[in-house]
Order: structure tokens, then sequence, then C-alpha cells
């Protein structure tokens, strides 16, 4: 097939782009950005819902809603644009043909196919099991198919990721090691693997048995099962994004990793540990031994998180060493001062690495010790929790990338840029109230996936206090402001992709300033790196981790004694 | 940069600058911690799960649980028996479409074997104000000894989505002096 490949020659980064390479990501980051539109407006009508005030749907269309909303947006936006990042992480990158461009539109194919059946069978009314479908709650057969014609497509996506690893080191496209945003999207692409057999390993036979030909699936099992595909996707996001990062972090500034060993090492306990979360869903679960929770919870003594808090020095720290190699280096913080604010890639970038960390990161590690999990598993705290990784951390990761990627893969201007530059903050500033107030509601015992706090129609009566809907209601508004930003993100790249100036074919974009420079810092620079801007922001995130890990301690001594 | 070949062929032997290496070293040593934590508690702390549980079929359940309602019933409220077992008992809480059955009245300061199934599909025992809140499936019987420590009544919410009656799926624990 390499005799059908045609290429062209990237003006801004002087790499080779595969044109069918050019065209899958072009199509995976369209429809992505379709199911965002389309998933972010259930979200929408969800928190309208949740806001007491307001109470937007009846009952039976929220919980349609908001099955709809998890799966439009934590799957299928998510996985579709994931698969345009590993086709660019391979292909691009590395300047080498696609492996199997066809296997990858067949992948394209029935991705698309499984997530609109799954829709139709949401949008239907019989299948409102939320997006964990848990057994024995039975949804009609088609959502289950969906799902896993949807998996099987990103599967072969990802094995077609592989193939083109394979055809770029046997055609010397590259010299040396991979770069480290391919190895991190290599990471992502080893987890989808062990994400999607966990997934077909469970919903097929559960397909089966909500058609009759099984009569039984343990519960609990399923649960174990399940989450081995429900967390793990996560993490394929985590992998995926801390490679956004990376990348942003080097066509923005140039930036090289401090250290390619410590990053590389720092991806490579994601692959080592991160599938043992399934656990975080099984802490209060009958039938679990507490040395199975603790294990897995932990990831193995947290080598898992030791992973992210490295890259949560080293992606900032390689940002100040680029920028004091430029001369921004007065005081502590004028390379971050001086950063440019403007480019929606890197404010984008910036608040999604700040966000995951300080609202995500931490609540996460929290929630998922075995004991503090008790006053937490299955409130609002949950979504505040996810709301934190994967919308502040992923979903602003990925749009900031596709500030880059509209100029640079589908060769149009950026139109609207003054709403392009607001767009990172309205958004990131929105869902980190969303995860801030759902956690705040959480704390206060809320619980999650549920349409009416009142229990107006509840055969005795109970009342959550009223500090409860008062953090409902700022939810509500903080999500307004979110799902403005979504729209604001939407218009943008929907018009420029349609309507914006087509760029020459040697025409560098003028923005998002993407300044090409070498690597600014050296080999062996270990001696004389200077990072103390990133130092103090670690310590503070340190101190903010240790102070909220120990509160929860205090919160949880003070609950009736349990054994 | 990130997005090309690392600069040094042989990058795996570049030193590590020292500030990578403490944080590193913290990082790893406040993740020993926090794991550590967990089991210390176990030792030391007064709310863990037990992690008893038995296989038990809902009929069966729902057998032991007439049981007791049969010789502790005390009043009725809202067409709910309020039961209040003896101290020490086992005592049980059946979590159907879409109630929390029966309504249990404990006494203060003393320990009971609460024993958690399902009839049906998931639930999720969610005691408020208290905020504890525990996973209820079929078929697993999860024991939970617990020990109220203030009077007052104590909504059951049901955190688990369980279908259209889930927002309805509300009971009541009194605890007692």
């Amino acid at each position: 097939m390499s005799k059908t490949t045609e290429f062209r020659t990237c003006p801004t980064t002087g790499l080779k782009v595969d044109l069918n390479a050019e065209r899958l990501i072009k199509a995976n980051a369209v429809v992505a950005v379709v199911f965002l539109a389309i998933g972010g407006l259930f979200g929408l009508l969800v928190a309208l819902t949740r806001w007491p005030a307001v109470h937007f749907l009846p009952a039976d269309w929220f919980y349609l809603a908001l099955t709809a909303h998890g799966f439009d947006v934590l799957l299928v936006w998510i996985i579709f644009f994931e698969m345009a990042v590993l086709y660019f992480a391979s292909a691009v990158i590395l300047g080498s043909r696609l492996a199997g461009p066809r296997w990858a539109w067949t992948g394209f194919a029935l991705m698309l196919v499984g997530a609109l059946i799954t829709n139709v069978a949401v949008l239907k009314g019989q299948s409102s099991v939320m997006f964990t479908s848990y057994v024995p709650m039975m949804a009609e057969p088609s959502f289950y198919l969906g799902i896993i014609l949807f998996a099987v497509g990103a599967l072969i996506g990802v094995f077609v990721f592989f193939g083109t690893l394979v055809v770029a080191k046997q055609e010397k496209t590259y010299e040396g090691s991979v770069p480290l945003v391919t190895f991190g999207a290599t990471t992502a692409a080893i987890i989808a693997v062990f994400t999607i057999a966990s997934g077909a390993i469970i919903l097929i036979p559960t397909l089966l048995w909500s058609l009759g030909f099984i009569s039984y699936i343990d519960p609990l099992l399923y649960k174990t099962i399940w989450w081995g595909m429900g967390h793990s996707s996560q993490q394929i996001n985590v992998a995926a994004h801390v490679s956004v990062w990376y990348c942003i972090a080097a066509m923005v500034f140039g930036a090289k990793p401090l250290s390619e060993k410590v990053s590389r090492m720092a991806f490579l306990m994601y692959i080592l540990f991160l599938q043992l979360a399934s656990a975080h869903h099984l802490l209060v679960e009958p039938g679990m031994s507490s040395e199975w929770k603790i294990f897995n919870t932990s990831y193995a003594m947290y080598l898992a998180v030791l992973g992210s808090m490295v890259h949560g020095m080293t992606v900032p720290g390689s940002i100040e060493a680029a920028q004091r190699a430029r001369g921004l280096t007065k005081g502590m913080f004028e390379w971050l001062r001086k950063a440019p604010w403007s480019n929606p890639a890197f404010s984008g970038m910036f608040m999604s690495l700040v966000f995951f960390g300080f609202i995500g990161g931490i609540s996460g590690v929290v929630m998922g010790t075995e004991q503090i999990n008790i006053i937490m598993h299955n409130t609002i705290y949950v979504p505040g929790h996810f709301h934190g990784t994967v919308v502040a951390g992923t979903t602003l990761a990925f749009m900031a990338i596709t500030y880059l990627l509209v100029p640079l893969i589908f060769r149009r201007e950026l139109m609207f840029r003054k709403v392009a530059q607001w767009q990172p903050y309205v958004f990131g500033i929105g869902v980190a109230g969303i995860s801030m107030f759902m956690m705040g509601a959480g704390t206060l015992g809320v619980a999650r996936r549920q349409w009416d706090m009142t229990f107006a129609d509840a055969a005795l009566p109970f009342d959550y206090p009223s500090a409860a809907f008062l953090m409902m209601g700022l939810n509500g508004m903080a999500a307004v402001m979110a799902a403005v930003g979504g729209l604001m993100f939407i218009v943008v790249v929907v018009s420029s992709v349609f309507f914006g100036r087509k760029l020459g074919v040697d025409e560098k974009p003028s923005y998002p300033e993407t300044p090409p420079q070498a690597s600014i810092s050296q080999y062996g620079n270990a001696e004389t790196l200077k990072i103390p801007g990133t130092v103090m922001l670690v310590a503070i995130f340190f101190i903010a981790f240790v102070l909220y890990y120990f509160v929860n301690w205090k919160y949880l001594s003070e609950v009736w004694p349990l054994s | 940069m990130a997005i090309t070949p690392p600069s040094e062929r042989i990058w795996w032997k570049e030193p590590i600058a020292k500030i990578e290496l403490i944080w590193i070293i913290v990082a790893f040593v406040w993740g020993l911690i926090m794991f550590f934590m967990m089991i210390y508690w176990h030792g030391a702390g007064e709310q863990n799960l037990s992690n008893e549980a038995y296989k038990i079929t809902a009929v069966r359940f729902a057998e032991k649980a007439q049981t007791m309602i049969d010789d502790h019933t005390v009043r009725q409220e809202n067409n709910f028996p309020v039961v209040h077992p003896p101290p020490g008992s086992d005592v049980y809480l059946i979590a159907r479409l879409w109630q929390w059955w029966p309504i249990l009245e404990l006494e203060k300061d003393q320990s009971y074997r609460l024993h958690l199934s399902s009839m049906d599909w998931q639930h999720g025992f969610s005691l408020q104000p208290v905020n504890i809140n525990i996973q209820v499936h079929p078929g697993y019987d999860m024991v939970v000894t617990v020990k109220p420590d203030q009077a007052g009544e104590y909504g059951v919410v049901c955190n688990e989505f369980c279908g259209i009656g889930h927002h309805n799926m509300v009971g009541k624990i009194y605890v007692v002096e």
C-alpha cells in the first residue's frame, strides 16, 4: 500500500504528513466534536435538573439524559479524539505512512455505527440504565451491542497505531528512540488494549444475557470486570492528555523534557499499575477482602500516582526551563507571568494541568482510600472528582490541542480569535466550579444520579441540609458557564474547519503562535537546571494534598464506629 | 523537544537533576505513608468495614428479616413497621424497589450486626446526615457492625441508581438513648 501513500510537508514543523493519516485525524476529530456537543447538551440538561430552583427535566427524561451524557462524552467524544491523537502521535510525529488506512477507516466506521446504535437505544427510553449499566438492571440488547461495536472499532484503531510504529521503525523515518509524545501515546494504547479486553469479557456475556441466552450474571463479578474497562478507560485519558501537555509545551515553547528518563519512567508506571483502579469502585462492596482493596486501590503503594506527580513537575518544569533559557529569568514567576496567556492552546493546557492535579488528582486519591471511601461512595462527590479529571483535565487539554490541529492539520485559519482566546477560561473555570460544588454537596451527603433531592414523593420524609441545596444551585450556575465555554469551542472549531480561510500549501499559520525553535535545554543540564517557580508550585500542591488528605481522615473519625 | 526523538540516543544514562530526584523521593515516601495509613487505620481507627459477607437468596434474606420484624416490632409509622431489636443482635435491612424495610430503632452506644441485602437490583445504603455509604447487592448478605454514637433521627437514602423510583427510596433509622 505504500505505493499509494501521498505525503505533504508541513511548512511549520517540516514534518512529512501522510495524507491518509491526515484525513483520518480530521474525520475522528470532527465526529468527536459532534459527540462533545451532543453529550455536552445532555450534561447541561442534567445540571439544570439538579439545580433545585430550576429542576428542568421530568424524572424519566433526567435518567435518560444522564445515561446519554455519560456515554456520549465519557466514551464517544474522548475515544474518537484519542484515535485522532494516536494517528497524530504515530504517523505525523514520526513522519511515517499510516499502517493499513483501510483498517483504520473500518475501525472508524464501526465506532460511529456503534455510537449511533447505543444512542438510539438510549433515546428510545428503555435503556436508561446509566453508563455503568449495572446488572441485574437490564437495557435493550442494542445498548450493549453498540458499545461492543464501538470498542471493536477502537481496538482496530489501536492496532493501526501499533502497526504504524512498526512501519516507522522499519522504514527508518526517525532516528533513535520515539519522541516522548509518541511514547506517552503508546502508553495510552497499551492501556486501551487492556481496557477493551475487559469490556469485551463482560459486555459480550451481558449482551447474551439481555437476549436471554444466559440466565444470570453475578452483580459483583460484573462490577469488578466492568470497571476494568470503566476506570482503565479513564487512564487512557490520563496517558493521552499528559502526552498532549508535553506536545503543547513542545509546540508553543519548544520545551524539551527535563529528563527523558524520568518522564518515560513516569509513563511506564501508568502501564504497570493504572489498571488496578477497578478497586476504586468496590471499596464498600460485600465480598472483597481489605488486603485486596488496599493493594488495588492504591495502585500498589501509589506507584501510578507517583507517575502523575512526576509529570506534575516535569511538564511545568520543562516550560519554565524553556522560558528561562529565552531570558525570562526575573524572580520566581516571570516565566509564567509572561507566558502566552492569550494563546488558547497554552492557557487551556496550563489550566488542564493545574485543575487535573489540584481538583481531580487530590480528590481521586482521597476518595480511593479504603476507609475514606465510606463517607464518599456514590455521593455526588464522585462525579465532582471525575469532572475534575476527565473534563477539566482531559477535555480541556484536548480542546487546547485542537487550536493547534485546526491550522496544522485542517489547514484552515482559526476564526473568531477573541472567542478562542477566552474560551479556555470560561470553560475551565466553569468546569472547576462544577467539580468543586459537586464535591461540596457530596461531602454533605447528596446522592449522585438522583432526580429529586427534596424527596417530595417519598413515603418517608428526609431533608438534606440547606447548604447542600446552595451547593447544587452553584453547581447549576457553574454548569451553565461551562456550557457557554463548550459552545464557544464548538462555534470556533466548526466555523474554522468549514469556513476558515484555507491556508496555502507553504503558508505558515499566524495564529496561535507556535514559534519555531530548536530544543532549548540540552543534554546533561542536570547540574545547571533551575526551576524555582515550578518547585514552588509543586510545594503548594503537595501541602494542599497532605492537608486535604488528613482533613478527610478527621471527617471519617467523626462518623459512627463501624467494624 | 517532546515531539522529536531524544537529542541524545543514550538518553537513559542522562543524570537526573537533583530537584527531580528529590521530588520523586518525596512523592514515593508520601505514597508509602498513604498506603500504610490504610493499614494503620484497621488497627487504630474505629471506622472499618469488616468485609464479612455471605451469598444468600432474596427469599432467605427476607425470611430472616421477617422473623426479626415479627419478634421486635414496637409500632407502625406510615405503614412501615418500626423494629427495636435487642442490642448486640443481628439486624436486617431489606433494600428493594423502592423501599428500605423496615424502620429500625437502635440504642445509642450499642453495637448491632447490621445485615444489608437487596431483593432485586443494586441499591446504595446512604445513612444521612452521618454520611456512611455502603453498596448493597442482590445475592449478597453484607454484615457491618455499627455502633451509633448519637441519638436522633436518620435518613437512609438510596444512592445507587435503581430505576424510575430511585429518588423516592428513603428509609429511616432512629437512635434512642
